[in-house]
């Protein structure tokens, strides 16, 4: 039903991964996507095949949840992997039907872009597993701190993030109720052409839309009645701290990345 | 002949996950036409998850429900008429408010059953009647209403549906005293009027007491009893034991039973308490 969708798939645990600051994350994490496009080959991804798996047996996530993970991107797989595959023309020709042509370089490289896109989304989707969505907004926070010189309010827009996620399974169960109370009132929700269904969400927004003001407004009230001013002189009860289990983190992917351009030197050579 | 009847009725949140929980657990139940039942139990007894299954909101895990003699579930279509046959007040039902005037919101109902505009209008007038609500709110937006009017509006949109079986989930919950006994007193002449159904689940003694003729109590997920108040007031160690309590009026009275002063049982309402006490000091 409704409530089996899951934004912010934090997947508690106490792994290496789970323990590292947050920030350090969200950085590796884009080492970890820079390391995927360097590589100019299928030797040179295969480490980074490797360096996905690897990270994913450390973070001691069921496996199961990769494929979790994919399922939602599978359109897109399918679509880059065609996209490539006829759309290649260079290479030995393999096969050819009317207009279309399949070359060998075409079958590489769609392999290729396929198994990048896995081990791109299986690789940043542990950063959400792995991380609370509270603990990455804060890192948000202070990974984008510098730009407060700037005049960016980087404090308010991490605190309506923060809101945001808070508010999403709260606004779920809600929808849940008022679906409930207008199916028991005969809203046909199921049956119909497009615009039928269309128009029989109204019954369900509109009591959504007034639910979600009234919450902005009691919240709004209640960090009032806490004297909440925004960021200025706002000390945390978290502290993020740095330590060796980042330094380690870091070094490791760095390794991997330096392993990526290794391969990609000897590979042209 | 039984309005609402079950047989094993499971169901089972979250099957499959680690938060499984039986929220109803194999309940046989008849409820007869024309009862005017309450429904209680603690919080998390099941009580919500019961009603749901009433109208085919819920799919139960295992066992069945037939309502009018007609089993739920067995063709998938057939449900949307049973919602018009037993409708239900969820808790909070204001929330549920979106039209842009109070009479288009209790025309949903009954425009969704597929009546005439006569018809609409006739049921309108009549629930609007019923529960207090005057012309003059009739054309206005719903959300200008105060939180019993909105409360009242919500009601009778199902009302005017006119169920056989009404189910409403602490439909007095949040409001102010008056509130409480304006609701509770146009369920109950709503109950006099047309002779349906009506169950009332409800957290105050006091309430169920002064209004209704038979209680189903609710424990654990397991249906503990469904007889008459007095049967179920009477048996107030065993309510004690599950968390619930019996009106305050009762516990006065057990307690001058166990001080030795003859009193009677089954005093569960103050009106009666005074006659009792009254008729007591005449003699």
């Amino acid at each position: 039903m409704i409530k089996d969708i899951t934004i912010g798939q934090y997947f508690p645990g106490s792994s290496v991964l789970h323990r590292m600051d947050s920030r350090i994350k969200i950085i590796l994490t884009a080492v970890f996507i820079v390391m995927l496009f360097a590589a100019k080959d299928i030797a040179a991804l295969a480490v980074g095949i490797l360096f996905t798996l690897v990270t994913f047996l450390i973070s001691k996530i069921p496996l199961k949840m990769m494929g979790k993970s994919l399922k939602p991107i599978i359109p897109l797989i399918i679509f880059t992997a065609l996209l490539n595959l006829f759309f290649i023309r260079s290479g030995e020709l393999l096969w050819q039907w009317r207009f279309i042509k399949i070359t060998d370089q075409g079958i590489d490289t769609s392999v290729f872009m396929v198994i990048r896109i896995i081990c791109l989304i299986c690789g940043t989707s542990l950063l959400t597993y792995t991380t609370s969505p509270i603990d990455l907004t804060d890192a948000i926070e202070r990974l984008l701190s510098p730009l407060k010189k700037i005049k960016v309010p980087v404090h308010e827009l991490a605190m309506m993030m923060t809101i945001a996620l808070r508010f999403i399974p709260t606004l779920i169960e809600e929808t849940d109720k008022i679906m409930s109370a207008q199916k028991a009132r005969g809203a046909d929700m199921e049956t119909g052409s497009l615009i039928q269904k269309a128009k029989a969400m109204v019954p369900i927004l509109i009591p959504l839309f007034v639910a979600s003001f009234r919450h902005a407004e009691e919240l709004a009230l209640a960090m009032e009645c806490r004297c909440y001013h925004g960021g200025e002189g706002r000390t945390r009860m978290k502290q993020l701290k740095l330590s060796m289990i980042d330094l380690y983190g870091s070094l490791f992917t760095a390794a991997f990345l330096a392993s990526v351009i290794a391969v990609n030197i000897l590979m042209k050579k | 002949m039984a309005i609402i009847k079950t047989e094993g009725l499971t169901y089972v949140y979250g099957e499959g996950t680690p938060f499984r929980k039986v929220a109803v657990d194999s309940v046989d139940l008849e409820i007869e036409s024309g009862d005017f039942a309450g429904i209680i139990g603690h919080t998390g007894s099941g009580k919500s998850t019961l009603i749901q299954h009433f109208n085919g909101l819920l799919k139960p895990t295992s066992g069945s429900v037939w309502i009018d003699g007609e089993r739920l579930w067995d063709d998938k279509a057939k449900l949307r008429p049973v919602r018009f046959k037993v409708g239900l007040v969820f808790q909070y039902p204001e929330y549920q408010l979106f039209e842009e005037t109070v009479y288009k919101d209790i025309a949903f109902g009954p425009k969704n059953m597929g009546l005439d505009e006569d018809e609409i209008d006739r049921r309108i007038k009549e629930t609007a009647r019923l529960v207090g609500i005057g012309d003059s709110l009739m054309s206005k937006s719903p959300f200008e209403l105060s939180g019993g009017q909105k409360r009242r509006v919500a009601i009778a949109g199902v009302m005017a549906m006119e169920p056989k079986v009404l189910i409403l989930d602490e439909p007095a919950s949040g409001l102010d005293p008056k509130g409480r006994e304006h609701i509770l007193g146009m369920i109950k002449e709503y109950h006099q009027e047309t002779g349906n159904t009506v169950l009332l689940v409800s957290h105050s003694m006091e309430d169920i007491a002064r209004n209704v003729q038979k209680i189903l109590v609710m424990n654990d997920a397991k249906l503990f009893c469904y007889d008459e108040t007095a049967k179920v007031f009477h048996r107030s160690e065993e309510l004690r034991a599950m968390g619930l309590a019996v009106p305050q009026i009762t516990r006065v009275f057990e307690r001058l039973r166990a001080m030795g002063i003859d009193t009677g049982e089954d005093v569960y309402t103050v009106k009666y308490a005074a006659r009792l006490l009254l008729e007591k000091l005449k003699k």
